[in-house]
């Protein structure tokens, strides 16, 4: 039988470039698809929010694992067989589209509406208000919250294990399997997510305080 | 597409569902108030001037909200017989759902006690109030106020997460899910009937604790009734 050892540990070392990997394609899928849900939401458009609306709260109300199962047998029924990874990236995506989404809307809505008007009485054609007036404002306010969600993504990895996709949760439970040691191998991996996602925590609460301070100095 | 929907062969898993479902709102439940009391105690502490408590909480709340839901319940059901602890996979994912949200609650409360003017303490304090009495009168109820509508979201992800614990095999409406899944072969069907199910309890849960907030604090009762 193995003991574990550091060869184990770093089989769950190595298998983090997966979970990475899985979090940067949930991340810029997600955020394309967020910046794209965040202007629907503040369309003009009755129809386009109201279809975005119900995309967001049924992506919203959907725990992550069971939308995960249906992305993961969905593609059976055209005949096809999809890879653990790629279910898990389109689940992930779609769920972070919907919570960015939601993130970036509110961060657009909280730039005061008189801007607009001002830029509209300068002749500014609305996609130019919305690049040069409106989103560098509103991406100084969503960062935090941003940051937040990168962290959240990053933990929500760890549900492509129960699909099989070897990711340090995974990696954990092989380790743990051949080693009977399952306190050290998921201690290890609780401490790899903690190693991530601390850094990342501290940087949006900075970020958090910093705008609260720029808030208050305007 | 040549598959035909077929919800028929689901029906003889009725009884399962629903005793998954009655399992997923107990763990709900459960996960929420349990998850709520144990937040507020470690925002109280973390606010409190005994130094070793704050410490204590910092950690605690860093540790529940920078690893995963999924490797928790892992270390607490897997992990700790290593050191002589055996759990039941329903004890278990019960603890970890309350120590998960508890960390979440704990971190919002805080914000919310913070918020709470300091001079208010000193005029409890000028009054002769003692601290559990501040507490009780002064600090909780419009800190708890102000940060209800996250604690709502909070819990309501937290209700969806409930789902995790049928990773260690505990029945929940995801459980039954899997095991009808696997018995008839149906996965999609069972699959998409139980989203209906999640999106339906989501918008159930949301609508019931926002009225239990209205009921219970008072003043944002009489705003909303002012105003309309």
């Amino acid at each position: 039988m193995r003991t574990f050892g550091t060869p184990e540990f770093l089989f769950i070392v190595y298998a983090l470039r997966w979970t990475l990997t899985l979090t940067v394609i949930a991340f810029v899928g997600g955020g394309l698809m967020g910046i794209l849900l965040a202007l629907l939401r503040i369309a003009r458009s009755r129809v386009l929010r109201g279809l975005t609306t119900f995309y967001m709260q049924l992506v919203q109300g959907l725990p992550l694992l069971v939308l995960l199962f249906l992305c993961y047998y969905a593609p059976s029924l055209f005949g096809v067989e999809i890879a653990a990874l790629t279910a898990a990236a389109i689940a992930l995506t779609v769920n972070s589209s919907a919570f960015l989404g939601a993130i970036w809307e509110s961060a657009l809505r909280a730039i005061p509406k008189a801007q607009w008007e001002s830029a509209d009485a300068l002749a500014l054609t609305p996609w130019k208000t919305l690049r040069f007036v409106i989103a560098p404002q509103a991406i100084r306010l969503a960062m935090p919250s941003t940051v937040g969600f990168l962290v959240q993504i990053i933990k929500q990895t760890s549900l492509a294990s129960i699909i099989g996709f070897i990711e340090i949760t995974r990696a954990g439970q092989l380790v743990s399997n051949a080693t009977f040691e399952p306190l050290k191998a998921f201690l290890s991996v609780a401490a790899l997510y903690f190693a991530v996602c601390f850094p990342l925590t501290q940087l949006s609460l900075w970020l958090e305080r910093r705008t609260a301070r720029r808030g208050a100095r305007t | 597409m040549n598959y035909t929907f077929q919800f028929g062969p689901l029906l003889n898993y009725l009884p399962q569902v629903v005793s998954g479902l009655w399992l997923t709102l107990v763990l709900s439940f459960v996960g929420i108030f349990g998850g709520i009391a144990l937040g507020v105690a470690s925002a109280v502490l973390s606010t409190s001037p005994w130094k070793p408590g704050r410490l204590l909480v910092r950690i605690y709340v860093e540790v529940t909200r920078n690893t995963p839901l999924l490797v928790q319940i892992f270390v607490i059901f897997f992990g700790l017989p290593n050191i002589g602890i055996r759990l039941s996979p329903l004890a278990s994912v019960f603890i970890a759902l309350v120590f998960n949200n508890g960390g979440y609650v704990a971190e919002i409360v805080r914000g919310g006690i913070e918020a709470t003017h300091r001079s208010q303490v000193e005029a409890a304090e000028s009054l002769g109030m003692t601290y559990f009495q501040t507490l009780r009168f002064v600090i909780l109820p419009p800190a708890l106020e102000k940060v209800f509508t996250p604690i709502v979201s909070q819990c309501v992800l937290l209700m969806l997460s409930t789902s995790l614990v049928s990773a260690i095999g505990v029945e929940d409406l995801t459980g039954a899910a899997m095991i009808a899944s696997s018995e008839t072969f149906r996965t999609m069907e069972i699959y998409l009937v139980i989203a209906v199910v999640y999106v339906v309890l989501n918008f159930v849960f949301r609508g019931v604790l926002n009225i239990a907030g209205l009921m219970i604090f008072t003043r944002s009762r009489r705003r909303l009734l002012g105003r309309a």
